[in-house]
């Protein structure tokens, strides 16, 4: 009979275990007089710099509407969690804010997956989630508490093609995008759509999965079929290594990328390689719109650098949720979404900001050009109507 | 004597029924959902690192690959209850009712998986086990990077009942999702199911362990050659305890994929998670049922709460198991179980 | 035919330098019997290493053009660096398992290997960001041949490789030290007994291991001047590769490690440009399992019949 008494004393091992562990890491109801919401990202790791871009972002929009006396009186308060870039902690630090922290609703994440992890969780206990930045159409799909206030990427990769097309006047492009990703696959595929529909010509597709750093082989097929642009949808981090090598196989045409590319370490990464090339984005802070001016000055005396695409994504997510909070009459999770939903050209600075009925945002994007280690501000290309 | 040795194996067994039941009730009204989700992360971890245990503690072979077995039943049994409920019930909410429909159509999922996963087991097992200690190691890790290439060349999850009704068995079965993951399954884990598998689990480890099986996987660790010299045939048993482990591995991965704010991810499922399961092997004494399971809870609460040193986590790891090895490298109970402690004897 | 000789350059250039780390894993195996997981991660560090050093002697400053000794200088420092790390790394972690059945230093490896990759990653040490590596060597295009234009950053770097090959071959086929290493990698009790050193011999063999890699890491980054962050996949693919060449040229065998890594680069570059870029990974442990189930050995290694 050991083995028997010896299992119910494990278990009851394991059940201590746990009480205390959650007292350690059991979180004190906010404070009456304030409200919590929620904000999962990817604070290390590779893409550390989403995760931290973002949450500066949510934070200025907290200050801000703090200092003009909080939502309904009440000041707001913002709990992070960081997900390391993983869907797995994505999913368990939603749980938490919402089982754990009892957050009124959720903001998060950038990376697609990650909000595909993180929105089933919201969606099961049905608190409302923003995501400022994900752009797989997918994360909308998953029911009626999860939003978005960025783009989708079959619109974007029409962006790019259309910008291809009519700008850089090219009639050839060749692809070269991150089969372990996503996001690059998608982007690849609704850019090749658009471009051929505009009678352009895709004269190959090349891919590479992520953390290769040899892209010859690859490069020396695309530099055979001499395109006129070449599309590499993806991550700041490739983007900067195939740069380095598209150069320096001699090949002359200019890249173009998506809004992955955002970052101040594409341009650390990439040098001179990088300069001439394009991508798309949600917002460029050389816009001379006075959301764009207010918000850049003020990112910038708190951080000592311009804001990219995805603290202006999270500054405007935070906000719309305030302004959602203010308009709902009660903030439980049903009408609190009703409430985001009905928002209607909200001004953000990533533009002015609509939330359809599939909650997704229907806004225009602009291009960029990196030139002189900045990127510099194009166009604004409108959704078709 | 037969009803005796009967009754030893019934009544843990149902004792652990009894519990997984109770756990189960008080999961509503007791438990608060976080340490719900919690109880149910450590049950899973304990399955994962006491079946690593048969390979790694009882036969002394060296598998980094564990999670790539966990990713085998993971998906498998994904695509079962996935693409299985939008066949049987149109959609892919959670069939209510208590072992019912949904949950048999989940059950049947993990053992399909448990299934897949031993099989997988013995093909990598079987020829890799052949060759020196190392070696395995080196082949595991491989065949997890092979697994995962190859599942993040999968298509993309079908969305709606008719899409699934209309494709092929060989397209549901490499519509896993690739890199973006294979999410949206239906959350069927509870701690019923989680706890039922791991008293299942502890009840055959130690069983085994006591049994002159066992008995003879421990002479392949002490000395695979005096064991091969007294007639144990060291190949074939060494792949038996690959198997089992790996098909253990395999329920695992159904439990994980099923339970709430998780989701498959290639990615995810390679080596960092296989070392994990590694350090709680290790640390918690290699050859120790008992040992496997309180390293297991211990490591599935600490990163919760020390969330806010989450950057220090990997090399605190990485120190402890050194310091380990090199001070006490039985780990913590070494190959006893907790309740043949010298000191908790009297 | 510009393809061909493109991917054969390619194939070239990368294969020094897993043969370069390669090396190093064969020769730990040839005298302690056990595989040095950790030895990638010194590639790794010596990759950083070079960086920071790179940056600290002012070169990351857009417009500088260093001369030509500072990529020497920043090399030596390097392969010093890694080497003392190699050292240490074997005096704290190894020796005291020196007893211990495998299985336990085994472990010990894979605990120093991630201890070196997460340590590296904090942000007092080299960080969670990728960063670009300045060019020491301006890279300038030396000829062309049949379309396929040489790099100098390619040819001093596969130069450099083997250069570095030849001073090993020489050093342990025609020195003493040399002679004292194989001694101990054929029979430690019994080269003891003869006179040698083993604690001292192996130390050796760590410092030359670790400083060869140092070498591969600082010609890494010359040649993918991006460099991802300390624990990213992408370092520990390298070393598994690298790992590969080792194995299949027959573990424990100097001239299999060289060979192997040529082998293992021409085989995955040229899967990669000729069969599917998607798979390149899958070639090369395909051929690690091929390799193990037909001949364990290696292409050079010798089968020893284990005596009881």
């Amino acid at each position: 009979m050991k083995p028997t008494r010896a299992f119910i004393s494990l278990l009851l091992l394991g059940m201590v275990g746990c009480g205390g562990g959650g007292d350690k890491g059991g979180a004190a109801p906010a404070a009456s007089g304030t409200v919590l919401i929620g904000h999962y990202g990817s604070m290390t790791g590779s893409e550390a710099t989403f995760g931290q871009s973002t949450d500066n972002g949510i934070r200025l929009a907290i200050k801000e509407v703090n200092a003009a006396g909080g939502v309904k009186g009440r000041m707001v308060e913002l709990k992070t969690y960081d997900d390391q870039g993983k869907s797995q902690e994505a999913g368990t630090a939603v749980t938490r804010l919402i089982t754990d922290d009892k957050v009124v609703a959720v903001l998060g994440e950038v990376a697609s997956s990650l909000s595909l992890a993180g929105g089933r969780v919201a969606q099961q206990y049905g608190v409302p989630m923003i995501s400022p930045s994900s752009t797989n159409p997918q994360v909308t799909q998953i029911g009626d508490k999860i939003f978005r206030v960025c783009f989708l990427d079959p619109f974007q990769g029409w962006v790019e093609a259309k910008f291809a097309r009519e700008t850089l006047k090219a009639n050839t492009a060749a692809i070269l995008y991150d089969q372990g990703q996503a996001y690059s696959k998608g982007l690849a595929q609704y850019f090749k759509e658009a471009f051929t529909q505009m009678g352009g010509t895709i004269t190959t597709e090349q891919a590479f999965t992520g953390g290769d750093q040899d892209f010859s082989a690859q490069l020396t097929t695309i530099r055979q079929t001499n395109p006129d642009v070449i599309l590499v949808p993806g991550y700041y981090t490739e983007a900067g290594n195939v740069a380095i090598q598209v150069r320096k196989l001699g090949i002359k045409a200019p890249l173009l990328g998506g809004d992955g590319w955002d970052s101040t370490q594409l341009a650390a990464i990439g040098k001179e390689a990088i300069e001439g090339s394009y991508f798309s984005n949600h917002y460029s802070f050389q816009e001379k719109r006075p959301e764009v001016e207010n918000f850049v000055s003020k990112y910038e005396t708190a951080h000592g650098q311009k804001p990219d695409g995805l603290a202006a994504l999270g500054y405007d997510a935070a906000r719309l949720l305030f302004d959602a909070m203010g308009r709902a009459p009660s903030w439980d999770g049903t009408a609190l979404a009703k409430a985001i939903a009905e928002t209607k050209d909200f001004p953000g600075v990533t533009g002015k900001i609509t939330i359809d009925p599939e909650r997704n945002a229907k806004k225009s994007a602009v291009v960029v050009k990196m030139e002189g280690g900045i990127p510099v501000y194009v166009t604004t290309i409108e959704p078709p109507q | 004597m037969m009803a005796r040795s009967f009754l030893g194996a019934v009544a843990p067994l149902a004792v652990g029924f009894a519990l997984a039941v109770a756990l189960h009730l008080a999961a509503g009204s007791l438990i608060a959902p976080f340490y719900v989700k919690l109880l149910m992360d450590i049950g899973i971890n304990v399955i994962l690192a006491v079946s690593l245990n048969l390979v790694n503690g009882f036969t002394g072979q060296f598998s980094i690959g564990h999670a790539g077995f966990m990713a085998v039943g993971g998906y498998a049994a994904g695509v079962i209850t996935y693409y299985g409920s939008f066949l049987l019930f149109g959609n892919t909410h959670v069939a209510e009712g208590w072992l019912t429909g949904g949950d048999l159509l989940f059950v049947g999922g993990c053992l399909f998986g448990a299934v897949l996963a031993a099989l997988a087991g013995f093909v990598v097992g079987l020829p890799s086990l052949r060759l020196r200690g190392d070696y395995l190691a080196i082949v595991t890790l491989g065949f997890g990077e092979i697994l995962r290439v190859l599942l993040q060349r999968t298509g993309d999850v079908l969305q709606t009942a008719e899409q699934v009704e209309k494709a092929g068995v060989g397209t549901l079965a490499t519509s896993l999702g690739g890199s973006l993951g294979f999410s949206g399954l239906p959350y069927y884990t509870d701690l019923f199911w989680v706890y039922v598998f791991v008293t299942i689990t502890l009840v055959v480890a130690l069983r085994l362990k006591f049994s002159s099986l066992g008995r003879a996987f421990l002479s392949i660790r002490e000395n695979e050659i005096a064991a091969e010299a007294v007639g144990v045939n060291t190949t074939r048993l060494k792949v038996r305890a690959f198997v089992l482990a790996a098909g253990f591995a395999g329920i695992a991965g159904g439990l994980f994929a099923h339970e709430i704010g998780t989701s498959l991810n290639p990615r995810e499922l390679g080596f960092q998670k296989s070392f994990d399961v590694v350090i709680m092997v290790v640390l918690g004494g290699m050859g120790s049922v008992s040992g496997a399971v309180l390293a297991a809870i211990v490591l599935t609460l600490l990163p919760e709460a020390l969330r806010g040193f989450s950057e220090f986590r990997m090399p605190i790891y990485a120190l402890a198991l050194i310091l380990m090895m090199i001070l006490r490298p039985q780990g913590l109970l070494g190959l006893r179980e907790i309740w043949e402690m010298k000191w908790l004897k009297r | 035919m510009t393809k061909f000789l493109q991917t054969l350059m390619d194939g070239v250039a990368v294969g020094s330098l897993y043969a370069l780390i390669a090396l190093g894993y064969t020769m730990v195996y040839g005298t302690l019997q056990f595989i040095n997981f950790a030895h990638s991660d010194v590639f790794v560090l010596g990759a950083w290493v070079s960086y920071t050093l790179a940056v600290v002697l002012g070169y990351a400053a857009s417009g500088s053009h260093p001369p030509l000794w500072a990529g020497l200088l920043i090399l030596v420092a390097a392969m010093a660096t890694c080497g003392a790390v190699g050292f240490t790394i074997e005096r704290l972690a190894y020796r005291p398992l020196r007893q211990a059945p495998r299985l336990n230093v085994l472990i010990t490896a894979i605990g120093v290997s991630l201890l070196l990759q997460n340590v590296g990653q904090l942000k007092w040490f080299f960080g969670t960001q990728p960063q670009r590596m300045p060019s020491l060597i301006e890279d300038r295009v030396l000829g062309t041949v049949a379309g396929v234009s040489m790099h100098a950053v390619d040819v001093i770097g596969a130069g450099t490789a083997i250069a570095l090959m030849l001073v090993l071959e020489w050093l342990i086929f025609r020195t003493r030290l040399g002679r004292a290493m194989r001694a101990v990698s054929h029979d430690t009790a019994v080269a003891s007994l003869m006179g040698i050193n083993v604690d001292a011999v192996i130390s050796f063999t760590f410092v030359l291991g670790s400083s060869l890699a140092a070498a591969a890491g600082f010609l890494y980054a010359m040649k993918y001047p991006g460099l991802n962050q300390p624990a990213h996949a992408t370092w520990v693919l390298l070393g598994l590769k690298a790992f590969v060449a080792a194995v299949i040229g027959g573990i424990g065998n100097v001239r299999g490690a060289m060979l192997g890594g040529f082998l293992i680069a021409l085989i995955e570059l040229f899967g990669a440009a000729y069969l599917s870029p998607h798979l390149r990974d899958i070639y090369v442990f395909s051929i690690l399992i091929i390799v193990l189930l037909v001949r364990p050995a290696g292409i050079l290694g010798t089968s020893v019949a284990e005596k009881v």
